[in-house]
């Protein structure tokens, strides 16, 4: 077990030193090849741990690595934690991965920096490993920040355009003021349990007081709103769009953004001790989950409604992991993890056939022109609008269950933003493949083609995962489930009686109600145009106007500051007072005069002399 | 223990080097070889004296490599040195710089000249880090100041006249403090022993001195190095400094000269005079807390690159500062670490500066755009440099900023969390100017820039390498410096306020 988690860990940055230490020499075949070798690799002995994993009684192997910072009383040892939950994130991880690095083969063809956009995603998949994989929390930070940087070479990987320069850059910085609150909850949880391993602070958790609980659990809290964009630190993500789709949906939908919920969940021992924390948690979630879907209704770029579709959905995990339905959680990120990938790279395909076009007002009609990619996209969005059987329906479903049983206006405003999701996606898939074709006004192209089998084999893959998936968690199936196989990882999950049977079966009928009234609403309003202004707010469009709030309360004054510092607080106030300090020395001491003639030659000739003096000083008091 | 002719001859090598180099003047070529033959054996032997260092001395209170002369008994002077785990890895980069100086930084103009100042330059600061005894490291504290003025003096930029005299004058006025304390010291104990006249460190450290006296001096003496490293308010000399000084110059200032201001800091204000600790910390944490915010936000504002990495090097030097006054072994051992790592992480970035002012003529940010572009490894060289700046985690800055932040979060909560949004500031100005200099589209002069040499790439080898590895595996240098920062740390707080 040790050497194959080991080797899961480290296949990927072989395939970075491989393509790095050749690159030059290699064809992009080969980097192709090489980079999606090592991940399928890697996936392919994730699938042997898992059932090694099955065949344990004690599933919690813990292997080391070496030790890596240790002084004093702090030690720190680069280790991997197996157990259930990594495992099942190193699962999904490194199987999607594998099939983007397929897609992408293809996606790239002919692009300059063929070779780096390769070496950043192994990268990526590396940091990814070790941040799930980690056995302590500044670890996971290795990976979580590794990620980080990793999402920005690849959101500004267009360099030469300023747009993505500036996305990467907003990406960058909005993650680290999360990373200040992780950094805070490793200090908080060092000085009280004197560890950050992951067994360690969780055998202590229940020591922590109540206070330094929920600030723990706070700060936690501010670092996963900052990678898995959350309110208040969500609007970096539509920004991020600028990258190649691909990356969108590897780094930005399926993966990275959905590291925050997996911090939390892994921390669930913590959260336990503070019930005002995980409220906290469980509103911003839903809170989230319902502002990006009204913004979600009213966006063109085919891109941005994704982007913000993933922020909403990631709110509902976090509401999930606030009602302390962990699993459920989890679920939902696997199953998201399917549909929304698939619809990432549906897109990616349309975009392409489409001479990189985003603009839903320019598509439409384009069922018929792309007979893999329109099933597959269709697949994706009946999951996601929560039609069952499909996998989105069960996910949803759970987390929708359990917030009914916590806390009835979460489950409220879990099911109007259940009506917005349904809506908004078919809205989005009414544009992009039905009504008149409004492609031909685009340059260039004259008829949209399928793309090549790279692109369109994770399609299908995916489709059927998307299809299938609810089966990992389904309500009925008893001790065969996903919650079944996480459950022990929680420790004591807190006790809220679980709704009955009766109960389960209404609930899934109010989700059914609420895809099918929001699916078709956007059928009736969209059907027949694709213009309809007043069915786009522009407070919506613009994104709640959260960002001009940020810039003119935080950006412009910061600016005005640093500028204001630059130019008056250097020069005339600090430089200002020593220099007043010198002049007045220099006035007190008109008989000095003379010595300040400005030529150093002469002030080192006194240091020497005054070294002198000294000298002669001491030696006529010795003696 | 190992012998004291390692130090001795770490010493006097640069000493024969900057002679034999100003002797073979009249072929500049002869005196530069002379000189990158000096630093190669130079480093080699700083890196043999890392190896060889016993860190069990330091559970004993003693240094490795020790060994003391008494010059003048009546006036107290003696050659007295040793190593130990704070002042080892400064031998080390005393050396680095020098090597990475020489070969990244030449200055065609005169060169004899320049390569001797460098050699004696390097001769002093390591003769002042080596030095167990108060008096001799003021001497070559103070010797220090003479080379780096006729380096800025005479390679400088156009302002480089006004530059070099400010930096002179202001050096040297905060050192005047220094003198008085130390001697005032040495004849205090003098007075309460009542022998002969001694600066020896080990003397000093236990003399008896009233809380007040303690208070005073150890204001003194933490001006000087304040002045040096600097510290917040008393910086205002570096951003010009740096700027109009030479590639070399400025490399010696910012990642070598800076760290004998924090290194006197630790080593002598807090290790000699405990009783003014509780009284000075919050002071000083303040100032460093301050430092670190400030510099950060004129990092943002500023014109240049030179001035900018000044500004940064303010709230690097803030973090050094936070950590040595901490309390916590934690804490100073990740500020002696990040004395090393920001050494080494300067001198990148003042390396890569050079190599854009040499093609461009200029380091104003507003005259570079999209470098990236015509320069792909150059932007990435940068790229390591700057997240190493910034603290990404699995390079070396992290390793040194995190155990001071989590070290100083133990004894100072307050301030170790509000120090931590430097480290969100610091993305904010590295980034920015990255996406300043490298990123857009490349037009005009800036499009034809050629890429980054082979021989350049080479020399910033070593400064990747070890941002590398002691981001990775920085157990080597930490098993070594810590021994020596939890003597110290515990001699200063015998109650036990550190964790």
């Amino acid at each position: 077990m040790a050497h194959i988690a080991t080797l899961i860990l480290l296949l990927p940055l072989l395939g970075y030193v491989l393509v790095f230490a050749n690159g030059r020499a290699l064809k992009e075949r080969a980097i192709g090849a090489v980079a999606t070798a090592v991940v399928a690799l890697s996936f392919v002995l994730t699938v042997v741990a898992f059932i090694l994993l099955l065949h344990r009684t004690n599933r919690e192997v813990t292997v080391h690595l070496f030790n890596w910072i240790s002084v004093g009383s702090f030690h720190v040892s680069a280790a991997l934690l197996v157990d259930p939950l990594s495992i099942t994130m190193c699962l999904f991880v490194t199987g999607i991965s594998a099939l983007i690095h397929l897609y992408s083969t293809a996606y790239m063809h002919g692009e300059r920096d063929y070779r780096k956009f390769f070496l950043y995603l192994n990268l990526f998949v590396f940091s990814m490993l070790v941040l799930v994989l980690a056995n302590n929390l500044l670890m996971t930070f290795v990976g979580w920040e590794g990620v980080g940087v990793c999402s920005y070479w690849l959101v500004s990987f267009y360099f030469e355009r300023d747009s993505a320069a500036s996305a990467g850059k907003k990406a960058f910085l909005y993650n680290r003021v999360g990373d200040f609150g992780l950094l805070v909850a490793m200090f908080l949880l060092f000085h009280y349990t004197h560890t950050l391993n992951y067994l360690g602070v969780f055998h202590l958790a229940g020591t922590l007081s109540p206070t330094v609980a929920t600030l723990t659990v706070l700060a936690l809290l501010l670092a996963a709103t900052g990678k898995s964009a959350q309110i208040p630190l969500f609007n970096w993500l539509p920004d991020a769009m600028e990258g190649p789709t691909p990356v969108s949906a590897l780094i930005h939908a399926a993966t990275m953004v959905t590291a925050g919920v997996y911090l939390l969940v892994r921390m669930s021992p913590v959260l336990t001790m503070s019930p005002d924390g995980r409220l906290t948690i469980a509103f911003i979630g839903a809170i989230t989950a319902f502002v990006a879907a009204t913004i979600a209704t009213s966006q063109r770029d085919i891109k941005k409604v994704l982007a913000f579709s993933t922020v909403s959905q990631i709110g509902y995990m976090v509401l999930a992991v606030g009602v302390g339905a962990y699993s459920a959680a989890i679920f939902l990120m696997v199953a998201h993890a399917f549909y929304k990938a698939l619809l990432f790279l549906g897109s990616g395909s349309v975009i392409h056939s489409l001479n990189g076009e985003q603009d839903m007002g320019k598509m439409g009609g384009l069922a018929k022109y792309l007979p893999i990619t329109f099933p597959a996209f269709l697949v994706g969005w009946l999951a996601i609008s929560g039609i069952p059987p499909f996998a989105g329906f069960f996910a949803k479903g759970d987390v929708l269950t359990n917030a009914f049983e916590h806390n009835k206006l979460l489950w409220a405003i879990g099911v109007i933003t259940a009506i917005l999701t349904a809506y908004y996606m078919t809205r989005l898939f009414v544009l992009t493949f039905r009504g008149n074709e409004r492609f031909h006004e685009i340059e260039g192209v004259h008829e949209p083609h399928e793309s090549p089998w790279p692109m369109t084999v994770p399609l299908i893959v995916l489709s059927v995962l998307a299809i299938v998936g609810g089966v990992i968690d389904l309500p009925w199936a008893h001790g065969a489930t996903l919650a079944h196989f996480l459950n022990p990882v929680f420790g004591f999950v807190p006790a809220v009686a679980p709704a009955s049977t009766g109960a389960q079966w209404g609930l899934a009928l109010v989700d059914v109600a609420a895809a099918v009234i929001g699916l078709l609403a956007a059928f009736a309003i969209w059907r027949d145009t694709s213009e309809n202004p007043r069915f786009e707010s522009k407070f919506f469009a613009h994104v709640w106007y959260w960002d001009d709030f940020y810039d003119a309360t935080i950006g412009k004054p910061l600016t005005r500051a640093a500028q204001f510092s630059d130019d008056v607080v250097e020069p005339k106030i600090i430089d200002g007072a020593v220099g007043a300090v010198a002049v007045g020395i220099r006035d007190s001491a008109e008989g000095l005069r003379k010595i300040q003639s400005g030529f150093v030659r002469q002030y080192a000739l006194a240091m020497v002399l005054g070294f002198a003096v000294i000298v002669v000083y001491l030696l006529a008091r010795v003696h | 223990m190992h012998s004291s002719i390692y130090l001795g001859v770490l010493i006097v090598m640069p000493l024969v080097g900057a002679l034999v180099a100003i002797l073979t003047r009249k072929q500049e070529n002869i005196s530069y070889y002379v000189a990158v033959v000096t630093a190669t054996l130079e480093l080699a032997l700083a890196i043999v004296v890392a190896v060889l260092y016993n860190n069990h001395l330091a559970g004993d209170g003693t240094y490795d490599f020790m060994s003391r002369h008494v010059l003048s008994a009546p006036l107290g002077l003696a050659y007295d040195v040793g190593v130990d785990g704070i002042s080892l890895f400064m031998v080390v980069l005393t050396a680095l710089v020098l090597f990475v100086a020489l070969l990244g930084a030449r200055e065609r103009r005169r060169e004899a000249s320049f390569v001797g100042w460098l050699l004696l330059l390097t001769s002093f600061t390591l003769a002042s880090f080596v030095s167990h005894d108060v008096l001799e490291f003021f001497i070559f504290f103070e010797f220090t100041l003479v080379p780096s003025y006729f380096i800025i003096a005479n390679w400088g930029g156009a302002q480089r006249a006004r530059a070099a005299l400010k930096f002179f004058i202001y050096t040297f006025s905060g050192s005047a403090f220094l003198l008085v304390g130390i001697l005032y010291l040495g004849f205090v104990h003098q007075h309460q022993t009542g022998g002969a006249l001694t600066f020896a460190y080990s003397a000093l450290a236990n003399t008896p001195i009233s809380h007040g006296v303690s208070v005073w001096l150890f204001i003194a003496f933490a001006i000087a190095f304040a002045v040096k490293s600097p510290i917040w308010p008393f910086h205002t000399w570096s951003p010009v400094t740096y700027a109009e000084a030479p590639t070399g110059g400025s490399i010696e200032l910012s990642a070598l000269l800076a760290k004998l201001g924090s290194y006197g800091l630790l080593r002598f204000a807090v290790g000699l005079f405990p009783l003014a600790l509780p009284d000075m910390r919050p002071i000083v944490l303040t100032l460093a807390v301050i430092g670190i915010l400030y510099g950060s936000l004129v990092a943002c504002a500023t014109p240049d690159l030179k001035r900018l990495v000044a500004y940064s090097s303010v709230a690097q030097m803030g973090f050094i500062t936070l950590g040595i006054m901490s309390g916590s072994v934690i804490g100073a051992t990740g500020a002696v670490l990040l004395m090393f790592n920001h050494g080494v992480i300067t001198m990148g970035f003042f390396l890569i500066i050079g190599f854009i002012e040499q093609r461009r003529g200029s380091y104003q940010i507003k005259d570079l755009t999209g470098l990236q572009g015509p320069a792909p490894v150059m932007a990435a060289l940068f790229t390591v440099v700057m997240m190493a700046s910034l603290g990404l985690p699995g390079l070396s800055g992290f390793v040194s900023e995190f155990l001071i932040l989590v070290g100083t979060f133990g004894t100072h909560a307050w301030w170790g969390a509000i120090a931590a949004i430097g480290v969100i500031a610091a993305a904010a100005y590295l980034l920015w100017a990255y996406q300043r200099v490298f990123h857009g589209k490349a037009t005009g002069v800036n499009a034809a820039i050629p890429d980054a040499s082979t021989k350049e790439r080479w020399v910033l080898v070593p400064v990747v390498a070890l941002i590398l590895v002691l981001g990775v595996f920085p157990k080597p240098v930490l098993d070594r410096i810590t021994p020596s920062v939890d003597v110290l740390i515990h001699h200063v707080a015998p109650t036990g306020v550190s964790k």
